[in-house]
């Protein structure tokens, strides 16, 4: 080979990981090594200064699927997924709808949808703390009106897990509109005026050209809302602290109270691999369909 | 055609009115704040105005040093992913190198290894670098940004070559052309991930909850937290008084580049 041409090679192969060092050496740090190490902990009995920790692989997963606390925990979460997820995926599309129509106000109809992603989840928490006192909050003043008595809404274990779901959908609805809008508006406009002249209603037209052509959109945001479900916890800390008998208690609450409240990190280091695992699935199915999108274009 | 109206006006009452349920949270939060403790929840539209719930939250908690804290944090981590990431993905998108490839989807795959899921293990290692109750310790885990990384190297293969020769004819070095040539070409991707990243950890609760220990290094969303927690005892209107103090900042910011915001993250969020 041209020694001139494999001189520049080897410089831009030093060039190339002199620029990468920095970000490989933190994200080794605080993401790579992170992953390798849970794993390996969560193979670890919990060691006590009398008792040093030992390797019982099985033991720590057999443990935490024998706890009743994990199948809780772990259906709580599944509950908050399945609701979060679709309701606030078909309130975000309703809103692009809306705030893509010709309609009074529409930029302050707009900001009014986008407003709770901008606040702290634990701010939005405190704001959602006086819907739901018991009694003298806003939700019960109304319902008092019809008749109804005060419900604890936040100490009920029947309704605790709702009262968080529904604050997650408040905060996350505006935000997924944001990209159900911009999908919207690279829609051309004659393909509703074609539609019309077809003879198309409303609804036909929603559901024959809209929704296939938002389809590539709907799946970007249901892979964000995914991860959401696993990373939206915050307000738990105000609202409920998982309570009332871990009626409301979602998994990364659950790996934070083991690790730092219980000092349990085998235990959350196991559960932690478990939520690693589903994360690694559904960036398969981002991938997946990220390639498919390509083809579609 | 009235048929068509009518429709249209029943759409703008739906928008209407979606909307006002969206910020109702807000108002009634307003409404607590202006009202004093006992009076608040009557909803008596003319109860007497007071401005005392503030006072009371300010004087109760050091907001000034939490507000340094955030702003500290997110500055922080903001420089530190701006080099980074440029680097980074300068490295990606113009070097050809052995491996290459294999990184960038070890890179990608951080974008679901989410630094939340990994408490744990990087507590430790926060521990273990001596950095734990500190800014640096609550900022270095989202340093390096998988999605910075990747946002900077699409915007840099979008750069013609031809640009990036001339500069080169010139006599530019390697760090010339990506400061003078890649860095400036990109200007609104930085423009959009700043605003992302700003408001992602002005709001980030957590990690910085995990790390934090003393109200010299505390943020503000731990702070508030703090204060407002049930149990705390304080009165709603004053919790009220305090959250919409700790959300005004990031709130009237939004509500003045409403636009700028909402275009950074349709930028950041659609590749």
């Amino acid at each position: 080979m041209d020694p001139i041409l494999r001189n520049r090679r080897r410089r831009q192969a030093l060039y190339g990981w002199m620029l990468l060092s920095p970000s490989l050496v933190l994200l080794s740090l605080f993401a790579f090594l992170p992953t390798a190490t849970t794993a390996w902990s969560s193979l670890f009995s919990r060691g006590t200064p009398r008792r040093p920790a030992v390797f019982n692989a099985p033991d720590g997963y057999a443990d935490l699927f024998a706890d009743p606390t994990f199948w809780t925990v772990a259906g709580n979460n599944l509950i908050y997924a399945a609701v979060v997820i679709p309701v606030s995926i078909v309130l975000a599309l309703v809103m692009a709808l809306y705030a893509d129509a010709k309609i009074p106000a529409r930029g302050l109809v707009r900001s009014a949808y986008f407003t709770p992603t901008v606040l702290p989840m634990i701010a939005a928490a405190n704001l959602w703390l006086f819907f739901y006192t018991p009694g003298l909050g806003v939700i019960d003043s109304i319902t008092a009106l019809f008749g109804a008595a005060p419900v604890n809404w936040l100490g009920s274990p029947g309704t605790a897990l709702g009262a968080v779901i529904v604050v997650t959908v408040w905060k996350e609805a505006g935000f997924f509109m944001i990209f159900y809008l911009a999908a919207l508006q690279t829609i051309p406009p004659d393909l509703r005026e074609a539609a019309r002249i077809e003879g198309a209603g409303r609804l036909t037209y929603f559901r024959r050209v809209l929704l296939p052509l938002l389809m590539p959109t709907t799946v970007f945001v249901f892979i964000n809302a995914l991860i959401n479900s696993v990373k939206m916890i915050d307000h738990l800390f105000i609202l409920t602290k998982g309570g009332p008998d871990n009626a409301s208690k979602l998994i990364l609450y659950w790996i934070w109270e083991m690790a730092f409240s219980f000092f349990d990190q085998p235990h959350a280091a196991a559960m932690t691999v478990l939520v690693l695992l589903v994360l690694a699935a559904a960036a398969l199915l981002q991938f997946r369909v990220l390639d498919r999108r390509v083809h579609y274009r | 055609m009235s048929a068509r109206r009518l429709l249209a006006r029943l759409d703008a009452a739906g928008a209407l009115l979606l909307a006002l349920v969206w910020v109702a949270p807000l108002v009634f939060a307003a409404w607590a704040a202006v009202h004093p403790p006992g009076a608040a929840l009557d909803f008596d539209l003319g109860a007497p105005l007071t401005l005392a719930n503030f006072e009371t939250a300010w004087v109760a908690a050091p907001w000034a040093t939490y507000v340094a804290n955030t702003v500290m944090l997110v500055a922080f981590i903001l420089a530190g992913q701006l080099v980074l990431c440029t680097l980074a993905g300068f490295a990606f998108a113009r070097f050809s190198f052995f491996g290459r490839d294999t990184l960038f989807v070890l890179v990608l795959m951080q974008l679901f290894i989410l630094p939340e899921v990994l408490i744990v293990e990087n507590y430790a290692m926060t521990a273990r670098l001596g950095l734990v109750d500190s800014i640096a310790g609550m900022g270095l885990p989202y340093v390096a940004s998988a999605f910075g990384i990747f946002l900077l190297r699409q915007a840099f293969k979008s750069v013609p070559l031809e640009l990036e020769e001339a500069a080169r004819v010139e006599g530019c070095s390697w760090m010339g052309v990506l400061w003078r040539v890649y860095v400036p070409a990109a200007r609104p991707v930085y423009l959009a991930y700043a605003l992302v990243s700003v408001a992602t950890h002005w709001n980030n609760f957590l990690w910085p909850l995990i790390v934090s220990q003393s109200a010299e290094v505390r943020p503000l969303t731990v702070g508030l937290s703090l204060f407002g927690a049930p149990e705390s005892g304080v009165d709603i209107t004053v919790v009220s008084a305090a959250t919409l103090m700790t959300v005004a900042p990031l709130l009237l910011a939004f509500l003045i580049f409403q636009r700028q915001f909402i275009q950074a993250f349709l930028r950041a969020g659609i590749r």
